[in-house]
């Protein structure tokens, strides 16, 4: 894929809280179809950066660039990047999807009420154009009779599904997964890496901060390994699993088997 | 002790009148306080010091007084301002009706507002961020997610604001109004019959709090439908081929 347009640029992204340097410099490149595993031990830094792309944190320095369009940013009161324009870091998040851990479902609204809500108030669709989508994206989940179910009548692996598929109903160009399967029972995680593979084998772009190896080798084309808040090893799969120059990856991927 | 069932169903209507004008001072500054509320509870929620000052000031005088002061304050206060006596506010403010309708409505707002605030700072946070991630603007994420959320988070404790404001409204009679109490005083004042007439007016109240709680009830299952549903797969929801048979069956 030489020249496949780039989906997603990070530019040397800092993040600190207080004293506590999270992020130390990363920069990552994501072009139209990849999926990028970012691996790491606990504390590495993989949700803050992940957060850090659509400003669910606020970096201390860096540069983020979705498509061709740069996210403007400004020094914040406590001395962390903001938006200089709500208006263009909303139309972003509009182009990023993001798969929480907790899923984050709005237990008020029905499973068709979730999905639909985000494409009509922001995208500004008619109502029956979102429902026609969100239908189809609940059959492609397989949750179509569950449209009229709440939140809180899902097991584990169906609201994370839901999460998935409303995430989708917004067309987003780049999906960030944080540690999807990380609040699962081990059976269900199964239901939802199925899910994310097909998304990855339709082409998708796709960022994955997860800790599921084997997963992450089948599906990446690309993985990043964090350590203390930098890039400590990247390539194809096959490298970082089974050859990692990293001596410190080697020890991880030994302790990962 | 004589015991004067006569006096009670002779009294039945001017009781019930007086039922009428304290359902109407309940709803009437409900009404308001909520309007007042709302904006109270999103000012104090916010994070800048500057927005929730004016709140919190305003809160903590309304929680901090005797309803029965403010009401005074209200009453006998507006009207040793030559400014207010002159100003057009004075035809409202020198009717006790309007008097105790302003104190209800400052006080409960002060109450409810605290209320929401607590409702809309247990949304967990996780909800808010979806909201954001999905590029939704605040006031889109106020009116589409937090609000209706934290409406249903202090529905059940609002309910109990409202029967405690029913129970306040009481002190209207203390301004010359003929709600419940006042025109049980006033009956009392004829006939003599405290015991007789007190108890029917608790009657009433108690009457009106039950119709008050079967409305929050029905309410809360409207609202917060979520926690009452549970899901079956509705025939409409199987394949074509599969809802036959289940219409047929």
């Amino acid at each position: 894929m030489a020249n496949a347009k780039t989906a997603l640029v990070l530019n040397d992204i800092y993040k600190s809280y207080g004293d506590l340097e999270v992020l130390k410099g990363v920069s990552l490149t994501a072009n139209d179809g990849d999926v990028i595993s970012i691996l790491g031990s606990s504390g590495s830094g993989k949700s803050t950066l992940l957060r850090c792309i659509n400003l669910l944190e606020n970096p201390s320095k860096g540069e983020i660039t979705v498509g061709d369009e740069s996210l403007v940013l400004k020094p914040g009161k406590d001395g962390n990047l903001v938006a200089a324009n709500r208006k263009q870091l909303e139309k972003m998040r509009s182009r990023i999807g993001f798969v929480f851990q907790s899923f984050n479902l709005w237990p008020h609204k029905t499973i068709l009420e979730n999905i639909i809500e985000a494409p009509i108030q922001v995208l500004k669709q008619s109502k029956a154009e979102a429902i026609a989508r969100a239908e189809q994206l609940l059959a492609k989940v397989g949750l179509a009779d569950k449209r009229n179910a709440y939140p809180d009548n899902l097991s584990g692996g169906q609201k994370q599904r839901v999460a998935i598929a409303r995430t989708l109903a917004m067309d987003p160009q780049v999906l960030l997964f944080d540690e999807p399967t990380s609040a699962l029972d081990p059976e269900l995680v199964n239901e939802v890496l199925a899910v994310m593979k097909e998304l990855a084998e339709e082409g998708r772009t796709m960022l994955i901060v997860t800790h599921e190896m084997r997963f992450a080798r089948d599906v990446s084309s690309q993985v990043v390994f964090l350590h203390e808040g930098q890039i400590e090893e990247i390539g194809p799969p096959d490298q970082v699993f089974n050859n990692p120059k990293s001596t410190r990856v080697q020890e991880f991927m030994a302790s990962h088997r | 002790m004589s015991w004067e069932w006569g006096v009670i169903w002779q009294y039945i209507p001017r009781l019930l009148e007086g039922a009428w004008l304290t359902l109407e001072l309940v709803l009437v500054s409900g009404l308001i306080g909520i309007a007042l509320a709302i904006p109270l509870a999103l000012m104090r929620a916010s994070s800048r010091t500057w927005v929730k000052a004016f709140p919190f000031a305003y809160i903590y005088f309304f929680r901090g007084t005797p309803l029965l002061v403010q009401i005074f304050l209200v009453y006998y206060g507006a009207s040793q301002f030559e400014a207010v006596r002159e100003s057009f506010l004075w035809p409202v403010l020198k009717q006790p009706y309007w008097c105790a309708i302003i104190a209800f409505s400052l006080n409960t707002a002060a109450y409810s507002a605290e209320l929401f605030r607590s409702a809309i700072q247990a949304i967990p946070s996780g909800e808010i961020e979806a909201a954001e991630a999905m590029g939704m603007s605040k006031p889109v994420q106020i009116r589409r997610i937090i609000m209706p959320r934290a409406f249903g988070i202090a529905l059940p404790a609002y309910g109990n604001e409202v029967i405690l404001m029913l129970k306040g409204s009481a002190l209207a009679s203390t301004i010359t109004l003929l709600d419940v109490t006042g025109m049980a005083r006033t009956i009392i004042a004829r006939t003599y019959t405290p015991l007789e007439m007190f108890l029917a007016a608790g009657m009433v109240y108690l009457a009106i709090s039950a119709l008050i709680i079967a409305l929050f009830r029905l309410m809360e299952y409207r609202f917060n439908r979520y926690q009452y549903y549970h899901h079956t797969d509705t025939p409409e929801d199987l394949d074509p081929q599969l809802r036959d048979q289940h219409i047929d069956s």
